[in-house]
């Protein structure tokens, strides 16, 4: 199962990329995450590694990922070492009047398949949808907020 | 899954023929077959002696999204406080226990618990020797679940594992619904001995909601001891409750579809028996101090309700 979900943020894109790449605003901007730690010596960066658990119905899913590509201000993807199978993706384009926009893509599957599987796969979509996009709007007004600071300051 | 207190039931896996060989293993050479009876004891012996390899990381991996659809849609689960245990090494998780045979509160702990910390972390759960044995006991084995004994538990903690037990056991589901929000371990201690030998820390889990997935109208004591189930089976009830799709469901052998009533369940602090009562505890009063702030737990949990089953 696939979401993608886009916003346009008024904003330079090395303020969205410092924003979505550091790991302590996770929690800050994604509803329902209850963890994303840091796991091992590096930060951020190819290679980082954190633990993630974010509350789907009756269980916090996730588990440990892996930054797989890293190319800056412009992608950022991660992929599951354990858990739940998963990969996440920021990219990041500057529109030509110099606003950013976002896009967040988020695949996962559940293991085993089966009905089951497909049945969980879908009726978790839906909320994890609603809850992407209320990210992308809460990370719009907070680098804007932050440009505005910047510009006032 | 009714499961009950670890310490309380003789190890059949201990039960061997008189010169140490397995009765499951025909003798070499032998054109002998084994009787049906001596086949049957043999198969209940295997499912009653933990192999802590029956527990398959993988296979749990690839069942949690069924966990997942029933804990969430039908039971609308909620855990809270997963944070609270230790994050790697043994520890006893001590439930109070609802539901009959059907116990919900194992189901969304249980999930949790594995979606938490990882299917990777060794975790099991003691269940009742007639669960082990009925027909979900093979399915049951591989998601880490053993039988309730002394022996099993304290093998799994000693392999640095995870163990949830339910003291009250068969008869705490069994209690009547209006005692629902009450903890009832029936005095069954074994599980502070366990943790005292062990050396592990015990952390409460505190679950509502289960008692309303039926009607449950009696223990069955009377009726159990009459039938002589405490001897032949270790069942110390006969219960009896109102339930979908019996109505009249006496024993809950067969289980029954129990009503989506919401389950809460909350993880207190883990408590290291030795550092909170001294190098040489008073077991009774531990067991007041555990029951009583499981009570308070539940107390408040079953306060938050406003419905029954709406929850």
């Amino acid at each position: 199962m696939r979401i993608e979900k886009k916003v346009t943020v008024d904003a330079p894109r090395h303020l969205v990329w410092d924003y979505v790449t550091e790991p302590a605003n996770y929690c800050v901007f994604m509803e329902g995450l209850t963890r994303w730690d840091v796991e091992g010596d590096r930060h951020r960066g190819l290679g980082a590694r954190y633990r993630m658990l974010l509350r789907v119905g009756a269980a916090d899913v996730g588990g440990l990922i892996e930054v797989v590509e890293w190319q800056p201000e412009s992608d950022m993807a991660w992929s599951s070492v354990t858990g739940v199978d998963q990969r996440g993706r920021w990219r990041l384009r500057v529109l030509p009047d110099g606003r950013t926009r976002v896009t967040f893509r988020f695949a996962y599957g559940v293991a085993g398949g089966g009905l089951s599987g497909m049945i969980a796969e879908r009726v978790a979509s839906r909320p994890l949808s609603h809850r992407f996009q209320q990210m992308l709007l809460s990370i719009k007004r907070t680098v804007e907020s932050q440009r505005e600071s910047a510009a006032v300051g | 899954m009714p499961e009950s207190g670890a310490g309380t039931t003789a190890h059949a896996g201990e039960r061997r023929s008189q010169n140490g060989a397995d009765p499951r293993q025909r003798p070499a050479g032998s054109l002998e077959r084994p009787s049906l009876l001596r086949r049957l004891f043999g198969e209940v012996q295997s499912r009653l002696t933990a192999d802590l390899d029956d527990r398959d990381p993988d296979f749990i991996r690839e069942n949690l999204s069924l966990s997942w659809l029933i804990a969430s849609i039908w039971f609308r689960g909620e855990v809270r406080g997963m944070e609270k245990i230790p994050e790697q090494g043994p520890v006893l998780l001590v439930g109070n226990h609802s539901g009959g045979n059907i116990t919900p509160d194992t189901i969304v702990f249980t999930l949790a618990f594995n979606t938490y910390f990882g299917v990777e972390r060794p975790f099991y759960q003691l269940a009742h020797n007639l669960v082990l044995t009925s027909p979900v006991g093979p399915y049951l084995r591989r998601f880490g679940t053993v039988a309730a004994s002394h022996e099993n538990a304290r093998k799994a903690l000693d392999a640095d594992a995870a163990v949830l037990v339910y003291p009250g056991g068969d008869w705490e589901v069994n209690r009547p619904t209006w005692q629902g929000n009450r903890i009832d371990f029936g005095g069954r201690r074994g599980f502070i001995k366990l943790a005292l030998e062990a050396d592990v820390p015990i952390v409460p889990v505190v679950s509502v909601g289960g008692q309303e997935t039926a009607i449950f109208l009696t223990h069955g004591e009377r009726l159990a001891k009459l039938l002589r189930l405490d001897k032949l089976l270790r069942l110390k009830t006969l219960p009896v409750n109102l339930s979908l799709p019996w109505i009249l469901n006496i024993g809950d052998f067969l289980g029954h579809l129990p009503l989506p009533a919401k389950i809460t369940v909350q993880v207190m602090d883990p408590i290291d028996l030795r550092e909170r009562y001294g190098p040489d505890p008073d077991q009774d009063r531990i067991y007041e101090d555990v029951t009583s702030m499981m009570q308070d737990q539940l107390t408040e949990l079953a306060s938050e309700r406003q419905l029954p089953v709406i929850g």
